[in-house]
């Protein structure tokens, strides 16, 4: 058994969950990122939009520690990710759940140990503990119970989003990384995910970083979108001020058909928590 | 350029102490809980937390106070819900932050699965499952058979058609490109063979022997089989993982579609290749491993490489040869047949591509030691003088 140890831990709600600081990228000689700053305050949603190729990805995997930028700092939950010990880098990402595009369900577990695997690698829980604490992530997302025992490959597109987000959520994260969580679902099951991802950040104040193309997404879910252009985060606010920016991506994405289409339905600010 | 606005900051609570999970029992049967009961302090609080909640006697009716708790998630909630045995008790004091937790705990889904199988009827389940499995392979190994028989016929009226360009490339890279490796096994092989060999003769003073012994060895059976072996593991595996891929890709479904048979562009390719490429291995390997069997004869028995060469074809009639490049002619068609019906059953997952080029692989060597034992009993009286 582990000693007991106090946790010496402040909780401090005004330190940015992400702080990026300058940050530059570079791939040979093509520059994706040019001192890039951004910050993700506490129990807000924030979404990523840029064009294609404008490092979205990239600045996603950088922030969790798949790759490291050329220069610059990233910081989550106050901590260095790219110049921290092994040990404490292994903390953070039990604080931090992500959601990959295609799932990235483990394809030779069935979905119960898909979610119980991140349980079971703690070794602090018993076996029937971690299935109470799987029917319970199944039953959040609302995946019936009877697909437990199936595999990846059995399941649809929708199913295995929901699963990935089960997986993603069961070490209980501060922190939620979504990429194109709608990307490839049909309109229904989107909006679907949509307040299943809604419903889940207010209960449990999850702090929610997101990469999406999908307007109606981003629309309903955004606290504050973060405007990637030219290596540099353009603007960093809530929907009704990005929308107004004048800036030839923003007018193309926000004025556009499409963007209209679905302003015309935006909720009315929420605002900041 | 700077942001045009600044993000708001967020009136939060000062900062705040937090505390491990702890249990306080009063006198009068009442428990109250402090501390951070989420996920984070009980990963190392969990089992103690867990024994000492089992130890409070069950009957007892506990106030529960648990507005102490500073932090709260689900498994914290679990742990709690289990020690109450999964139900509310009457006098229980929480916080309204925390409700919430609980009332999704309070209300499970219901369980739909299928009950269990019975052990007894799952292990006759999988014992049986064999059957269908083989059945279904030979179902579709027949079917690929028939289709490949039409697709040739067809061919063969319109030459002009047939995939040619597949036809070459595939000779390059099963054929040319396994030339070094054949040509390393074979040389060694034929060292060793003829090492071993003349050790005995020598004891019996039939050293001349070794032409024999190394002639119809290597030039009937081992060349043919060892040459396949190689061949099945090295191009029958690439074979089966690039239809398998292409199955994951869905680029076989893309064909469907365009209306090209898959028999034709894929299948047909593969084993006209194979079926010209591997004679012409097995005769490169042959010979090669022949001259490594001549230099250590020249080292062991003192007979030059060419007086064995000369030997060689008065001992070994030409027939087994042509046995031996047939070998390798069927076994090349036996290969690429066994490694594309493999190929077309996998299943669009990465676990099936696994499988899939391991049974390949395995059952393409087995059915090429099947069909060289068969022939060896069939031409058991040719080609001996």
């Amino acid at each position: 058994m582990r000693p007991a140890t106090p946790m010496p831990e402040l909780e401090d709600e005004r330190t940015p969950v992400v702080q990026i600081r300058d940050l530059w990228t570079q791939f040979g000689s093509f520059v994706v990122h040019r001192g890039l700053d951004l910050d993700v305050m506490h129990g807000e949603v924030v979404s990523l939009v840029g064009g294609s190729g404008s490092g979205k990805t990239t600045l996603m995997r950088q922030v969790l520690a798949l790759e490291t930028p050329t220069r610059g700092e990233v910081k989550v939950f106050g901590i260095p990710v790219h110049s921290s010990s092994a040990a404490t880098l292994k903390k953070i990402r039990k604080r931090w759940g992500v959601l990959f595009q295609e799932g990235a369900l483990y394809s030779a577990l069935s979905v119960y140990d898909n979610i119980a695997l991140p349980l079971r690698e703690l070794r602090a829980f018993d076996e029937d503990f971690i299935r109470d604490v799987v029917m319970l992530k199944l039953d959040m997302v609302d995946i019936e119970r009877r697909h437990a025992v199936k595999m990846p490959a059995d399941l649809s597109g929708g199913m295995v989003k929901r699963i990935a987000l089960a997986r993603a959520l069961a070490l209980e994260p501060e922190l939620v990384f979504l990429d194109e969580p709608t990307a490839g679902l049909d309109p229904d099951r989107s909006e679907s995910f949509v307040s299943l991802v809604h419903s889940l950040h207010r209960k449990l104040q999850l702090t929610v970083v997101m990469i999406t193309h999908d307007l109606d997404t981003l629309v309903s879910l955004s606290d504050r979108i973060a405007v990637l252009v030219e290596g540099r985060v353009l603007a960093n606010a809530p929907l009704n001020v990005v929308s107004k920016l004048d800036h030839p991506f923003v007018r193309n994405y926000f004025q556009g058909e499409r963007g209209k289409r679905a302003l015309s339905v935006a909720p009315p600010p929420r605002g900041t928590p | 350029m700077p942001d045009p606005v600044a993000p708001a900051t967020s009136a939060a609570p000062a900062p705040v102490r937090i505390l491990p999970p702890e249990i306080h029992v009063g006198d009068a049967g009442s428990v109250r809980l402090t501390g951070a009961w989420d996920i984070r302090a009980l990963e190392t609080h969990a089992a103690d937390i867990q024994r000492r909640l089992a130890k409070l006697p069950a009957d007892a009716a506990h106030v529960w106070d648990l507005t102490g708790i500073q932090r709260l998630d689900h498994i914290g909630a679990l742990i709690i819900w289990r020690a109450w045995r999964k139900t509310r008790p009457q006098n229980s004091r929480i916080r309204a932050e925390h409700e919430l937790f609980f009332t999704t705990l309070a209300t499970p889904k219901p369980d739909t699965s299928e009950p269990p199988v019975p052990w007894l009827l799952r292990t006759l389940i999988t014992a049986g499952a064999w059957i269908p499995l083989v059945a279904s392979h030979g179902r579709s190994f027949l079917v690929l058979l028939g289709q490949l028989v039409i697709d040739t016929l067809a061919m063969l009226r319109h030459p002009g058609l047939g995939p040619w360009r597949e036809v070459s490339a595939n000779i390059y890279r099963v054929g040319a490109q396994a030339m070094p490796i054949t040509a390393a096994v074979g040389f060694l092989i034929g060292i060793v063979l003829s090492y071993l060999s003349s050790e005995q003769l020598r004891t019996f003073g039939a050293g001349s022997f070794i032409v024999n012994i190394l002639g119809i060895g290597l030039i009937r059976e081992l060349g043919p089989v060892l040459c396949a072996v190689l061949v099945a593991g090295r191009s029958g595996s690439a074979i089966t993982a690039q239809l398998g891929v292409m199955r994951v890709t869905e680029e076989l479904d893309a064909l469907s579609v365009m209306g090209i048979p898959q028999t034709v562009r894929l299948v047909l390719p593969k084993v006209i290749a194979l079926a010209i490429a591997l004679p012409l291995l097995t005769l490169w390997t042959t010979s090669i491993a022949l001259f490594g069997g001549a230099l250590a004869a020249k080292a062991q028995l003192d007979i030059s490489v060419l007086q064995f060469m000369t030997d060689l074809p008065g001992v070994v009639p030409a027939v087994n040869l042509s046995l031996g490049l047939g070998k390798g002619a069927v076994f090349g068609v036996l290969i690429a047949l066994t490694a594309c019906h493999f190929g077309l059953r996998i299943q669009p997952n990465t676990e099936s591509l696994g499988t899939g080029t391991t049974s390949s692989v395995v059952s393409s060597i087995t059915a090429v030691i099947v069909a060289d034992a068969i022939i060896a009993v069939a031409f058991n009286n040719v080609g001996f003088s």
